[in-house]
């Protein structure tokens, strides 16, 4: 038999049985849809954080208090120490190290912040100038923190567009002045939007010099020291040299943790990979009952056509061109319902885009590639059982249409 | 030429050895045209679905145009079936989804001729049964006797040596009746062995040989009388 006959004979008993075929194909189009999207949405969540990262640029380094062990007993247990303070003579010393470009130490607290008898609830900030590059910030109005000494306590502060409207609501917030815990400050500088400080709402920040912060939240200890290394490649020997640096001028105790922008990323990668493909998995499910589904409709198919299998063997037909027959019923159904689906889950997906644009949704070519081959693997596999059935089907039997 | 020599079938049913052939020895010449009547349950039908190569004997030889076919597998049954056999069945056996011109189409598509060759001959047998004008009609579009005449159509467009035919007349009222069996006659005048089933002494009396059976044995074979020799 030919190819193209095949096919033909095929796609006439498929369009002869119109509801089956459909419903046969919905399910698969179902299958494969679900799969699109899912790993859609996965993958939008990891471009969307990853994005993020990204932003803030790979050449950042997080230098944190403490040492953080993934066994044994945290260190200073057993000598009955805690761990070190960061403090801003150890931000200094991080800036001499070579290949540091920029450090911006951080303070981070909340206090009440209020101005002409309103007040708010609002996180804060106290860090340097550099702080401004570090975390590629705007301005909307005035002009950043004053580069300076560390040290230097100005009564200066900059603040989100959210909170200039909500404490400013009826002037420039430009020039006014604030009320923090017990201090005043004069707003300099009014945040623009672009700018990324991942655990923060821009619009809702007041950002102060470091050592103002200190004295408001009255502490000696940094929260965290954001080093930016003058290029990528010096990232490890950066990373070693801070650890050294800090060792050194913490009597030789390693007491403090560095996180490069690179590990952060990856381990953000992992995390988003394992989400989309436990969703490609959940999807792939509904996959494998479509292909079941196949398998229990082409049985019935096969047993309403027992006359007619017989007739084709009474006409010479051999059994493997049976098979051929009905299996090639099976892989068109399922291939046709991985197109179908493929569409709808392309079109969703682009919806989806549209509704949430912040979210950059769109299928990796794995979860395509992998949503067609099940699709189409379960047709034949599913398809098999029935059509070697009927190709084993005894020609006197099948034409007295006995089963 | 068919020729039988002590064919036997046996079925088990449940925990009953039913003999449907006994011991056939039976000869049927190229060209001949011969009935096989008998009761039903009387193995006429075995019969022909082993001269037909669809049922396997039990025991016995079968030797079709002079070839040993006992021995063959599935797929060379199949083969031989295609090329040499041609089956008309009492309920048509059309596939109700294909034309009546796919339908005849059909075994040379399995047999996997090209498509021109298969139009011209597939024209050219159903103009021979007056069939041209309905070749795009679907089967329940057709009348019991224009079906019948299709089911002859692709039963003789690989151009068979042997005609089978279980019960051609069964579904069809007498005159429908009458015009397959004048097609089907007219075939066997043009060579080709025929071999039609029947419980109907009127359809056997115009045959050429009458071939009785009863519980699986041939019990009455001889020429009709008056029939050409």
């Amino acid at each position: 038999m030919r190819f193209a006959d095949l096919l033909h004979l095929a796609s006439e008993s498929l369009l002869r049985a119109r509801l089956r075929s459909a419903m046969m194909l919905l399910a698969m189009a179902i299958g494969v849809a679900a799969v699109v999207v899912l790993t859609s949405l996965g993958e939008g969540a990891r471009r969307y954080v990853t994005g993020e990262f990204q932003a803030l640029g790979t050449d950042l380094l997080i230098v944190l208090p403490g040492r953080s062990e993934t066994t044994g007993v945290q260190p200073g247990l057993f000598s009955g120490e805690t761990p070190r303070d960061l403090t801003l003579d150890d931000a200094r010393a991080l800036l001499r190290i070579p290949g540091v470009a920029r450090v911006s130490p951080l303070v981070v607290g909340s206090a009440p912040v209020s101005s002409l008898g309103l007040t708010r609830e609002v996180p804060v900030i106290g860090t340097n100038s550099d702080f401004y590059y570090v975390r590629k910030l705007s301005m909307g109005r005035g002009r950043f923190l004053p580069p300076g000494e560390l040290e230097r306590d100005m009564a200066v502060c900059v603040i989100g567009m959210k909170v200039a409207a909500e404490l400013f609501p009826d002037g420039p917030a430009l020039g006014g002045s604030l009320r923090i815990g017990e201090r005043r400050f004069r707003v300099i500088g009014v945040l623009g939007e672009s700018g990324r400080a991942v655990g923060f709402d821009l619009q809702e920040l007041v950002i102060i010099p470091v050592s103002s912060a200190q004295q408001v939240f009255d502490t000696e200890s940094l929260f965290r020291v954001l080093v930016q290394a003058a290029d990528h490649d010096a990232i490890p020997r950066t990373r070693d040299a801070i650890r050294a640096a800090i060792t050194a001028r913490h009597q030789g105790e390693e007491d403090i943790t560095v996180v490069t922008q690179d590990a952060v990323l990856a381990t953000f990668n992992r995390i988003f990979t394992a989400l989309t493909l436990t969703l490609a998995g959940i999807a792939s499910i509904s996959l494998a009952v479509a292909g079941i589904l196949i398998m229990n409709v082409m049985l019935v198919a096969v047993s309403q056509r027992t006359a007619e299998v017989g007739l084709l063997k009474a006409l010479g037909a051999r059994g493997r061109q049976i098979t051929a027959l009905f299996l090639a019923e099976a892989i068109l159904l399922s291939v046709a319902g991985a197109a179908a689906g493929l569409m709808v889950g392309q079109l969703a997906t682009v919806a989806i885009g549209r509704i949430y644009p912040s979210l950059p949704v769109g299928a990796p070519a794995w979860a395509v590639v992998l949503a067609v081959v099940i699709a189409v693997t379960s047709g034949i596999v599913f398809g098999l059982l029935p059509a070697r059935r009927a190709a084993r089907l005894d020609p006197v039997v099948a034409l007295a249409g006995r089963r | 030429m068919i020729e039988l020599r002590g064919i036997h079938r046996r079925f088990q049913v449940g925990d009953q050895l039913v003999r449907a052939l006994d011991d056939v020895n039976l000869t049927i010449g190229d060209g001949e045209y011969a009935s096989i009547m008998g009761p039903s349950g009387s193995g006429k039908s075995t019969l022909l679905n082993v001269v037909g190569l669809l049922d396997r004997p039990s025991a016995g030889q079968y030797l079709l145009d002079g070839r040993e076919t006992t021995g063959l597998d599935d797929d060379a049954l199949a083969a031989v079936r295609a090329r040499r056999i041609g089956f008309i069945f009492q309920s048509f056996h059309l596939v109700p989804r294909l034309t009546a011109f796919e339908n005849v189409e059909l075994p040379m598509v399995l047999a996997g001729f090209a498509p021109a060759e298969r139009r011209a001959r597939v024209a050219e047998v159903l103009a021979a049964l007056s069939l041209t004008d309905r070749a795009h009609h679907r089967p329940d579009q057709l009348s019991g006797g224009q079906r019948q005449r299709v089911a002859i159509a692709r039963a003789m467009v690989m151009r068979p040596t042997v005609l089978l035919a279980d019960e051609p007349t069964g579904n069809l009222d007498h005159v429908s009746g009458a015009e397959v069996l004048a097609a089907l006659e007219s075939l066997n005048a043009g060579g080709i062995t025929l071999v039609v089933v029947t419980h109907d002494d009127e359809v056997a009396a115009r045959s050429h040989r009458q071939i009785r059976m009863r519980d699986g044995r041939v019990v009455h074979d001889a020429p009709t009388p008056g029939a050409p020799p």
